[in-house]
C-alpha cells in the first residue's frame, strides 16, 4: 500500500488536493479536501437581506449567476413574490448564458487538454489530438475563446456585465429589453448555434438532441471520421480509453430542476437511481454532516435552514473545509449527467441504465446539454415583449424565511435564508461540488468523487495519475462554490 | 519575451474568468503579440500538482527567473495569524507563504481584482479570515507584503482592482509592462492603472440626460438615473466602464443596477444598503467628489424645477413611454 498526495489540482475552478491510498496500482481509498475557505455564510450575517443580491454572486466567479438566481428566488419566497413573463425569461436566458458558456469551457479549456499531455504521446491518435487539444497552444482554445466571449455578449444585454451582475432581482430582471435589443440577441444565439453545428457537433443541433439511444449516437459517430468534429474526437478517444467504466460513484442523481418558465421548471427536480424510475425530490431530507469538516457544529446533521458554520481546526476527524450533504441519508451526485436522466433524456436515460455515471456518460450529457438548451434559449427571446413588465416589486417582512434552488452548469445549487429583525440571521448556501467533492459522513460513507476514485487504476510511478486527472475533472468541479 | 505565473487565493476566479472575455484579439493572441508567455495559469495550463510545485521551488531558488506575477483573491492570514484557511494543494503550505516569497522574486508583481488589490469581498464582515490585499488592507497601505515592498524592478505592486476587472484592464496593462512603459506616473494614488482609473464610471453612462435633470428611477428596472435612489456610486467610482462597456455594450448601469465602487478599497462594507441611497434631510450623502456640496445642492433643485416631462415620465418607466418629439405617451 503506498499513499499519494496529489494537488494542487488545476483546471478546476479553484483550489483542490486529493489523497490517495494505493493498492496493487490501483486507487484503494480517496480523501477530497477543499483547501480554502473563505466565510461568505458568516459575512452575511446581520447584513441587509437584499445585500445579499451583491455578495452571493461573489461566492463564484464561474458560477456567478447561478448564485444570483438562487439568491433572488430564496429572497422572492421570503417575499411571497413572482416575476413577469418578461422577468422569468430574463433570469433563464442569463442563466443559460452562463451555464452553456460554463459546460463549453469546461469541455475545451479544462477536460481536453489531458489528452494531449505527455504520458499519452505514444498513442497512434496522440499527434491529431495535441495539435486540436494541447493546452495553452492547441487549434481549439483559439476558437472557443472568441466563440465564448461572442456568446457573452448576451449578458451585456440582459446583466450589464458578467461575472457579478445586479440585474437578476427577487421580482424579475431590471434590465428590461428595448426592441432592437431582443435583435441582437436573436442574433448572438445564431452566432454561437453555428460555432457549435460547425465545430463541436458537426450537425444541426436539433439532429444531435434526436439521439435517442446509445445505439443512435454510434450510428451517428461512425458517419464521420473521428476528427471531423469535437463530440466524434470525444467518442472516439472514450472507447479508445474506456472513459465509460472510469469514475463510477454512487449512480444515484439528484436535480432541483432548472429554468422557471409560467412558474414551471422547464428542466424537472427529482432523484432517480440508475435502472429507476424518477422520484419525487424531498429538499426537507436534506442534511449537512460535518463529522469530517473542519467545523464546529455538534454531531447531529442538520437542514440547512438550521446550518451553522463555524470554522474549527479542533475536529480529529476533520481532513476538508466542505461539508458532506446527503440526501435521506443518501449519498447523491449532481450535475449536467443527472439533470438529464432526471429530465428523462432518452440518450442519457439509456447511457445511465446500461453504464452508470462515469466519467464518458457526464461528457456526453455536458454536450447534449449545449445541443438541447440553445434552440431553447431562441424561444425564449422570441417570447419577450417589449413594453410589457419585466419586474414585480414587493416589500421584504422583517421576519421570513425563504429558499432559493437552481441548477448551476456542474449541478444543484441552494440557498436558504432567514430573516429576523430585518437583518439576515441565518444564510446557507449548498453548492453542486458541496454534494460532489464532500468527504465522508458520520457512517463513513465516503462522498461522490471519493467513491469514483476508487479503483483507479495508476501506473508504477505515475506521479499525477492520468486517470485520476480524468475523473477529477469528468465532474466539472468548482470548489471555490464548494465551500465558499 | 516576459514570462507570467498567475496563482489564484481567496477570491471566486472571476477576474480569470473576465479576461478570457478578451476580444479583439483573443486572450491568447493578445499575450503572444505583447510578447507574454504564460509560465503558468490556473484555468489554462497543462502542468499540475507536482509539475506546478516544482516550478514554484524552481522559481524560488532563482532557477527559474519570474517576470510578472499576478494574484487573484485575497490572502488569508487566519486562522490567529496561521494562514491555514488556504493551504495550497498538495504542498501543506499556506497559500501566503507561498506568495510573499514568490513576490520577492518577481520583477513585477501585480494585484488582479480588489481582492488581491485590497482585501475585497472576501475581507467583508468581521473579516473572519483576516483576509488583506498584497500592499493593502482596505485603504491601509501595508497588506501581506508590507507599504516597503518592491519588486525586483523597484515597482510597488499594481493593482488592478475591479470586481471583476475588465478584461482590458488586464490585458494593457501587462501590454504596459511588456512594453516597458509601466511606471509611477502610470498610477493612481492606490497602484491603481491610471488607463482606466482616471475615467469616472459615470462618463459616458448613458442615463447622463436623466442625471442632468435629476430624474431619478424609484425601482429597479426604471430607465432613471440611479444616483438619488438606488445606490449609485458612478460619479465617484474610478474606472471607465462606461467608456468602454463590457462584452460589448454593457454596464452595471445598463444593465439596470448602481454602480457600487468595486474598484475602490473598502467597497464591499458602504455601510448602508449597497442598492439604496443614504439620504440626510432628502438629500443623497454621497456626493460627487470634487463638487462643492452646495453648488451641487443649487443646480440639482434648479435642474429638477427645468426637467422635461418626457424625462420626468420615462424615469420611472421600464421602457420609453415618451419618446423625443411626441406630445402623447403613446407606448412603443
Amino acid at each position: 500500500m503506498s499513499r499519494l498526495l496529489v494537488g494542487p489540482f488545476n483546471r478546476v475552478e479553484g483550489d483542490l488536493e486529493v489523497s490517495l491510498e494505493i493498492y496493487d496500482n490501483r486507487v484503494r481509498s480517496a480523501r477530497v479536501n477543499s483547501p480554502l475557505y473563505r466565510g461568505f455564510e458568516q459575512i452575511l450575517l446581520g447584513k441587509t437581506p437584499l445585500d445579499a443580491l451583491v455578495y452571493t454572486p461573489r461566492i463564484c466567479g464561474i458560477c456567478s449567476v447561478s448564485q444570483s438566481v438562487a439568491c433572488a428566488w430564496a429572497l422572492a419566497d421570503a417575499m411571497q413574490l413572482t416575476p413577469p413573463p418578461n422577468g422569468e425569461r430574463c433570469t433563464a436566458l442569463v442563466l443559460a448564458n452562463e451555464n452553456l458558456a460554463d459546460l463549453l469551457t469546461h469541455f475545451y479549456l479544462f477536460f481536453m487538454p489531458d489528452f494531449a499531455r505527455e504520458r499519452y504521446s505514444g498513442e497512434d491518435w496522440y499527434a491529431p489530438v495535441a495539435r486540436r487539444f494541447k493546452a495553452v497552444q492547441g487549434d481549439a482554445a483559439r476558437e472557443v475563446l472568441p466563440a465564448r466571449a461572442e456568446f457573452l455578449h448576451l449578458m451585456g444585454l440582459l446583466a450589464g456585465k458578467w461575472p457579478h451582475s445586479l440585474s437578476i432581482q427577487p421580482g424579475g430582471s431590471a434590465k428590461p429589453v428595448e426592441p432592437q435589443e431582443r435583435l441582437r440577441l436573436l442574433a448572438i444565439l445564431a452566432g454561437f448555434r453555428r460555432f457549435l453545428e460547425r465545430t463541436l457537433f458537426g450537425a444541426e443541433l436539433e439532429q444531435i438532441a434526436e439521439l435517442d439511444s446509445e445505439a443512435a449516437l454510434r450510428d451517428w459517430a461512425a458517419q464521420g471520421y473521428w476528427q471531423s468534429n469535437d463530440l466524434r474526437t470525444l467518442l472516439y478517444l472514450s472507447d479508445r480509453l474506456e472513459l465509460d467504466r472510469l469514475g463510477r460513484a454512487s449512480d444515484r442523481f439528484m436535480s432541483y430542476g432548472s429554468y422557471q418558465i409560467d412558474g414551471e421548471r422547464w428542466l424537472p427536480a427529482g432523484v432517480r437511481s440508475r435502472g429507476g424510475a424518477v422520484e419525487a425530490l424531498d429538499t426537507e431530507k436534506i442534511r449537512e454532516d460535518l463529522s469530517h469538516s473542519w467545523l464546529d457544529g455538534g454531531h447531529l446533521p442538520r437542514h440547512p435552514r438550521d446550518g451553522l458554520t463555524a470554522p474549527s481546526l479542533e475536529n480529529p476527524d476533520g481532513y476538508s473545509w466542505c461539508k458532506a450533504p446527503r440526501l435521506d441519508g443518501a449519498v447523491v451526485e449532481t450535475g449536467a449527467l443527472a439533470r438529464q436522466f432526471i429530465n428523462g433524456h432518452p440518450l442519457i436515460v439509456d447511457l445511465v441504465d446500461h453504464s452508470g455515471g462515469n466519467v464518458r456518460n457526464r461528457l456526453i450529457a455536458r454536450l447534449l446539454e449545449l445541443a438541447l438548451v440553445v434552440p431553447q434559449m431562441e424561444r425564449w427571446v422570441k417570447q419577450l415583449e417589449s413594453g410589457e413588465p419585466f419586474c414585480h416589486h414587493g416589500r421584504l417582512p422583517d421576519e421570513a424565511e425563504g429558499a432559493g434552488l437552481v441548477e448551476a452548469a456542474r449541478g444543484s445549487l441552494g440557498h436558504w435564508l432567514s430573516i429576523r429583525d430585518g437583518r439576515i440571521a441565518n444564510y446557507q448556501v449548498i453548492a453542486p461540488t458541496t454534494w460532489n467533492f464532500s468527504p465522508r459522513d458520520g457512517l463513513q460513507v465516503p462522498g461522490p468523487l471519493e467513491q469514483a476514485l476508487a479503483g483507479a487504476p495508476v501506473i508504477e510511478g505515475e506521479r499525477e495519475p492520468v486517470a485520476v486527472q480524468h475523473i477529477v475533472r469528468s465532474f466539472d468541479p468548482c470548489m471555490v462554490c464548494s465551500v465558499h | 519575451m516576459l514570462n507570467l505565473l498567475w496563482l489564484q487565493s481567496a477570491g471566486c476566479g472571476g477576474c480569470s474568468m473576465s479576461l478570457f472575455n478578451a476580444e479583439s484579439p483573443d486572450l491568447l493572441t493578445t499575450l503572444e503579440a505583447a510578447g507574454i508567455r504564460l509560465l503558468w495559469h490556473p484555468s489554462l495550463s497543462e502542468a499540475t500538482g507536482a509539475e506546478l510545485v516544482q516550478l514554484l521551488e524552481a522559481i524560488l531558488i532563482g532557477e527559474q527567473p519570474l517576470d510578472i506575477l499576478c494574484i487573484e483573491g485575497a490572502l488569508l492570514r487566519g486562522p490567529h495569524g496561521s494562514g491555514r484557511f488556504h493551504l495550497l494543494g498538495g504542498t501543506g503550505i499556506p497559500m501566503i507563504d507561498w506568495v510573499s516569497r514568490l513576490a520577492e522574486r518577481a520583477q513585477y508583481c501585480v494585484a488582479v481584482g480588489s481582492c488581491a488589490a485590497f482585501g475585497g469581498i472576501s475581507a467583508a464582515g468581521a473579516n473572519h479570515t483576516e483576509a488583506t490585499g498584497l500592499q493593502y488592507e482596505g485603504e491601509l497601505a501595508g497588506g501581506l507584503l508590507g507599504s516597503d515592498y518592491l519588486s525586483q524592478t523597484g515597482q510597488r505592486v499594481v493593482n488592478i482592482a475591479g470586481c471583476p476587472t475588465h478584461p482590458n484592464w488586464v490585458t494593457e496593462t501587462l501590454q504596459q509592462l511588456a512594453l516597458g512603459e509601466l511606471n509611477e506616473d502610470q498610477l493612481d494614488r492606490l497602484g491603481r492603472p491610471r488607463l482606466y482609473a482616471d475615467h469616472l464610471v459615470h462618463h459616458g453612462c448613458s442615463r447622463n440626460e436623466f442625471y442632468e435633470y435629476k430624474a431619478s428611477a424609484e425601482l429597479p428596472g426604471q430607465q432613471g438615473c440611479l444616483m438619488e435612489n438606488l445606490g449609485c456610486l458612478g460619479t465617484q467610482a474610478d474606472a471607465d466602464c462606461n467608456v468602454r462597456p463590457w462584452h460589448g455594450e454593457g454596464s452595471c448601469t445598463r444593465g439596470g443596477y448602481a454602480c457600487i465602487n468595486c474598484t475602490a478599497p473598502e467597497f464591499e462594507e458602504p455601510r448602508h444598503s449597497f442598492t439604496e441611497t443614504p439620504k440626510i434631510a432628502g438629500i443623497p450623502v454621497g456626493l460627487p467628489t470634487d463638487m462643492p456640496k452646495a453648488w451641487f445642492v443649487a443646480l440639482a433643485s434648479l435642474s429638477k424645477a427645468a426637467t422635461p416631462e418626457r424625462l420626468r415620465r420615462n424615469a420611472t418607466a421600464e421602457s420609453i413611454i415618451y419618446p423625443p418629439g411626441k406630445q402623447n405617451d403613446k407606448k412603443r
